[in-house]
């Protein structure tokens, strides 16, 4: 669906580029995370898909369209099918809620009765059926989102670009507007490009995800890879920062043991039978039970006293040991 | 010693007509023409759709150069101007013209100020949409800057008014005019008094209607 092809973008303004050469595929209807510190170009490589900024080097094509080389007609054709939402929602502060989700409507020249039930429907599809003739200032934040999402779907979007759209949110709020995006996702099969520095962000609703660094595209993978096998220093710094991963005990006095489990293992008995099956006493020192989209892992940093090696061994038949 | 008997009410009534005339006329072509000039001003500023450094200099140059020039002067100078757009360089016809060509700019001025204070995401969430360059301009920049465009429009109509008064200079009339003749000439400091009620009256009313037009469209 979205192809980049050894992209490099820099700005006239000078500065190092704040794209490296990327190279990367989303497929149709995947959640596509892109993760990075403030700064690593993330806001630049969304703005790339729908050309907000143009390309100094290498292709993107969106949906078999070269963004690059778009002319004016076929770059709006092309963002009327490419949705987008914002960090402050972008809303018109001078429309009420119904106008803000018919004006992609009004441009596209929808006509005002097919305008007027498609925006009933949008209304109802976000939970915000009684909200319509407010203006966005007597709204919450995650309502404002919630506009924004309708009004970037409006026009049958088949892609929609999410800027740290939750990064203004409280952590309550920023789970149903995720929930909502991934409902959005299931049911019309969208695709979702999500771009945040929140890790937990990506952890629940994204499919896949890109870590990029300084510009560069450090690693790419399934979400599970990403947290459980991290291959790039930055990814570990990352995950590391928002508390994921393994807790450090350098100062337990026997062997430090660290323990990643996926899928079914979950639900098992792993260190009661581990202790009986091997005789040794088992510390909990460290860990926690996480939830990706698809399925649950654990992580957990136990301290052994006993036969280590029988431990490890017999913890290993349960997931992965470090 | 003030009386007030010796006032020609009918001088002041054909100098508050001939105020309100020259206002009017003068008001709605300085925003016929400042609001567009304004917005190509914003959208040529640097980040804007029509980003363009040198046309932006090159029209704040002139915006800055006409506003600086004093209104007496522009008058003076424009009088050839003037004859050649609408005949005359006398009347409330004549001072039309020099009255836009100074208010016009200002208010430009202040319409792009406006325009800057619609939210950067705004502006991308209604350019992602596919929208044109004339699409964004009515249906987001402009609604998005109402309360902002219409308090300019109240400060462009206020500066007016005092320029109506210089207007006198080339035989416009008005109250101003009247104020100067009668008032400041003739020492007649009742005419002089009511004159400046009637501006003050003028200025006050006019105040009003733009706090609450703005207040009217403001949603924030
Ligand atoms: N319009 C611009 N002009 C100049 N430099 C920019 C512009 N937009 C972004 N940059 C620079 O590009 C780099 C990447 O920015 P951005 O993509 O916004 O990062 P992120 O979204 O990951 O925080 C930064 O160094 C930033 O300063
Ligand atoms: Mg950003």
């Amino acid at each position: 669906m979205i192809q980049f092809e050894s992209v490099a973008k820099t700005f006239t303004t000078g500065g190092l580029p704040a794209l490296h050469d990327v190279t990367l595929s989303i497929a149709a209807s995947e959640i596509f995370g892109v993760i990075g510190r403030s700064g690593a170009g993330k806001s630049t490589l969304v703005r790339l898909i729908n050309g907000l900024e143009r390309p100094s080097s290498g292709r993107v094509v969106v949906d078999g369209q070269d963004v690059g080389a778009a002319r004016p007609a076929d770059m709006r054709a092309l963002r009327r099918r490419v949705g987008m939402i914002f960090q402050q929602f972008g809303l018109l502060s001078s429309a009420t809620v119904a106008d803000n989700m018919a004006l992609p409507l009004r441009i596209a020249g929808v006509p005002a009765d097919a305008r007027k039930a498609r925006v009933a429907d949008l209304l109802d599809r976000v939970g915000l059926a009684a909200h319509g003739h407010k203006y966005p200032g007597q709204l919450s934040g995650g309502q404002k989102q919630r506009v924004g999402i309708a009004r970037a779907i409006a026009g049958d979007a088949r892609i929609l670009l999410c800027d740290e759209a939750t990064s203004a949110l409280d952590p309550e709020t920023t789970r149903d507007i995720l929930s909502l995006i991934a409902d959005l996702n299931r049911d019309l099969g969208l695709t979702i490009v999500m771009i945040t520095h929140e890790m937990e962000v990506v952890r629940e609703v994204c499919d896949r995800v890109a870590v990029l660094d300084a510009g560069r595209l450090v690693e790419t993978g399934p979400v599970a890879d990403i947290f459980l096998r991290p291959q790039a220093a930055e990814t570990r710094r990352l995950l590391a920062q928002a508390g994921e991963g393994h807790a450090d005990h350098a100062d337990f006095p026997g062997r430090v043991v660290r323990l990643t489990f996926e899928g079914d293992a979950i639900a098992q008995p792993v260190l009661t039978r581990v202790a009986r099956e091997t005789g040794v006493d088992l510390v909990v020192l460290g860990g926690h039970i996480g939830r990706f989209r698809q399925g649950r892992y654990g992580q957990l940093t136990l301290g052994v006293t006993g036969d280590a090696e029988a431990a490890v061994a017999a913890l290993a038949t349960y997931g992965a040991v470090s | 010693m003030i009386d007030f008997d010796s006032i020609d009410w009918s001088d002041i009534g054909q100098a508050t007509l001939d105020t309100l005339a020259m206002l009017s006329g003068s008001l709605i072509l300085t925003v016929a023409i400042g609001l567009p000039l304004g917005v190509v001003l914003f959208l040529a500023s640097p980040g804007q759709v029509w980003a363009n450094r040198v046309a932006h200099l090159g029209l704040s140059l002139v915006v800055n150069l006409l506003r600086s020039v004093p209104f007496i002067i522009l008058l003076i100078v424009m009088i050839p101007l003037t004859v050649a757009l609408v005949g005359t360089s006398l009347g409330v016809v004549g001072a039309i013209p020099p009255l836009v060509v100074a208010a016009a700019p200002f208010f430009a001025r202040l319409v792009e100020l406006a325009l800057r204070e619609v939210g950067r995401d705004t502006i991308e969430a209604v350019t992602a949409m596919g929208a044109t360059t004339r699409d964004l301009v009515l249906r987001a920049l402009i609604p998005e800057a109402m309360p902002g465009i219409l308090a300019g429009i109240t400060v462009t109509a206020v500066a007016l008014v005092s320029f109506t008064a210089m207007a006198g200079v080339v035989g416009a009339g008005g109250l101003g005019d009247l104020a100067i003749r009668f008032g400041y000439q003739r020492f007649q400091t009742d005419v002089m008094i009511v004159t400046v009620v009637l501006l003050l009256i003028l200025v006050q009313l006019l105040q009003m209607a733009g706090d609450r037009l703005v207040r009217h469209f403001s949603r924030r």
